[in-house]
């Protein structure tokens, strides 16, 4: 049979690539969670950001909610000319971290946030009320659709440039 | 002659690792070959065609990232390029070069996932796919860098993209596209001469250009038969036209003409991604996204737009009634058209030739099952 006439040969190619990986070690697993890389400076990560001062209750981050996980409620009556924001409400159980409500949001008063390691023993742990969407020091906001705040952060780590071994 | 038994028939899934996510086969056999074949869908089915008529547009385009969930770029790109067919929108060139950027990206991403998974169903458990992931995992990290998540990256919008490109972007994708040639030369000193792997798949599961045509099926599974097509070239969309690439196609139509394709595929793409830097750094940065109001509201019509999607032909269908969210949208998933070609393939094959040739089509449960 010709398909077989040098048998062997091209087993033998794929298994020197194999022994030359073995040798040369790539620099490519990351030891989570002893080193951690720096994250993408844009990044849509679990948990939004509430800035309190800048909301004023248009509410059209709960419209553009494809999942309807945002609940909004203001005061009836105008507290020094503006509606106070009196119920604030993201369910992240059913959120699924798209970001159109950080689009949508007309006065940068919502944030994606940069943390991560966000899991809860219960759903009702992941409905979060106002209180606890406010920043803070393990509540950072990203820059997802603000770019006046990317130069801020830091850069994030690539593996194109095989950044991993150094970042211990 | 061989001697007939009596038919035995066997299921294989839903929960099994080597149906690529939750599909059932049931199939019959005479002893160890395959005489009969149903396929069983719908495990996955989670109703977006329906979801779309609740929604506005623009809400959609995060549920089409969970359609094809190895390629979501490609379902933005289908899906927004059919919104804006239908409400005559004009893109600026910058958004379109983007658009050409991101979907190569994600046609190497999906192929080095179906290459892997190939080799890794032929019995070369998981080495070589590793040697993809490394690749891959690089251009997730791109994609990171670009709309902050690895997967579902709802990046697109009608009219443009949702951001611009990071400043630190082109230069990571040019160290990319450079190294990337060497690391495909690598894929193929691995296995594509293994006489191993060309025992198991030279010859098996051919499927004839007649056949496939007939099954509609489109993308690497139809180009192996050696019928070339492709959307790009043959209803071509974005600035494909101005860029220089190959259609590659192969002889047999056999499993290892439908690997060995992709793996000609992905040259192309470094190809195509060579020209489209140079292309966007001769642009200016800024406009990216045409300007669209947030509500779009199409004119009463219908359209139906395809794009070559990394599995093939993906298309959407998008009736509208002139209000905020469409009244009827089909997807057309080319991962189901191309299973419904499965039983031409693997009659009178074996059980284990069954795995491979599944392997080797390239599906994702969530655009067949939609």
């Amino acid at each position: 049979m010709s398909k077989f006439d040098r048998f062997g040969l091209g087993l033998a190619k794929g298994l020197a690539l194999t022994g030359k990986t073995l040798l040369s070690r790539p620099n490519i697993t990351v030891q989570y969670p002893e080193q951690r890389l720096d994250v993408s400076r844009r990044l849509r990560g679990p948990e939004l950001v509430w800035v309190a001062l800048k909301c004023t209750g248009c509410a059209t981050c709960a419209k553009s909610c494809p999942q309807g996980s945002i609940e909004l409620a203001t005061s009836q009556e105008l507290v020094d000319n503006k509606y106070e924001v009196v119920e604030f409400l993201v369910d992240h159980g059913r959120c699924m971290f798209c970001g159109l409500c950080v689009e949508a949001c007309p006065f940068d008063a919502l944030y994606m946030g940069r943390g991560y390691e966000r899991a809860a023993y219960r759903r009702g742990d992941l409905v979060l009320p106002k209180e606890k969407l406010q920043m803070s020091a393990d509540r950072q906001p990203s820059a997802y659709c603000r770019p006046e705040m990317e130069a801020e952060l830091p850069l994030q780590t690539l593996l194109v440039y095989g950044q991993t071994r150094a970042k211990r | 002659m061989a001697i007939r038994t009596q038919p035995v028939s066997i299921n294989i899934g839903p929960q099994h690792p080597s149906t690529h996510g939750v599909f059932r086969l049931r199939v019959t056999f005479d002893g160890e070959v395959i005489i009969g074949l149903e396929p069983i869908f719908g495990y996955l089915h989670r109703g977006k065609e329906k979801l779309a008529e609740a929604r506005t547009y623009t809400q959609f385009i995060p549920i089409t990232d969970r359609a094809d969930y190895l390629a979501s770029m490609s379902n933005n790109w289908g899906y927004c390029l059919a919104v804006e067919r239908l409400a005559g929108i004009e893109l600026p060139e910058r958004a379109e070069y983007i658009r050409v950027l991101v979907g190569e990206m994600m046609r190497i991403s999906n192929h080095l996932m179906a290459v892997g998974f190939f080799l890794n169903d032929c019995g070369a458990f998981f080495t070589p796919l590793l040697y993809m992931y490394r690749e891959r995992e690089k251009l997730l990290d791109l994609f990171d860098m670009l709309c902050g998540q690895r997967l579902n990256y709802n990046y697109m919008r009608i009219g443009g993209v949702s951001q611009d490109l990071p400043v630190e972007f082109l230069p990571a994708l040019k160290k990319f596209v450079q190294e990337m040639p060497g690391y495909i030369d690598e894929y193929e000193q691995l296995l594509t001469t293994n006489e191993i792997l060309l025992a198991r798949s030279k010859g098996v599961g051919v499927l004839s250009p007649e056949q496939a045509v007939n099954a509609s099926v489109s993308g690497p599974v139809l180009r192996a038969c050696g019928v070339e097509w492709d959307i790009r070239r043959a209803d071509p969309y974005s600035i494909y036209p101005q860029l220089e690439f190959d259609i590659p196609t192969g002889i047999q139509g056999d499993t290892y003409d439908r690997f060995y394709l992709r793996i000609q595929e992905m040259r192309q793409s470094v190809r195509i991604l060579q020209q489209a830097i140079t292309g966007i750094e001769q642009l200016p940065h800024g406009v990216y996204r045409a300007h669209v109001l947030s509500l779009v509201r199409p004119p009463k019509g219908e359209v139906y737009s395809r794009i070559e999607s990394p599995k093939g032909e993906l298309g959407y269908y998008i009736v509208s009634d002139g209000g905020v969210s469409p009244w009827r949208c089909r997807m057309r998933g080319p991962s189901q058209l191309n299973l419904t070609a499965l039983r031409d393939m693997v009659l009178g094959w074996k059980l284990a030739d069954l795995i491979i040739i599944l392997g080797s089509i390239d599906i994702v449960m969530g655009e067949v099952d939609r």
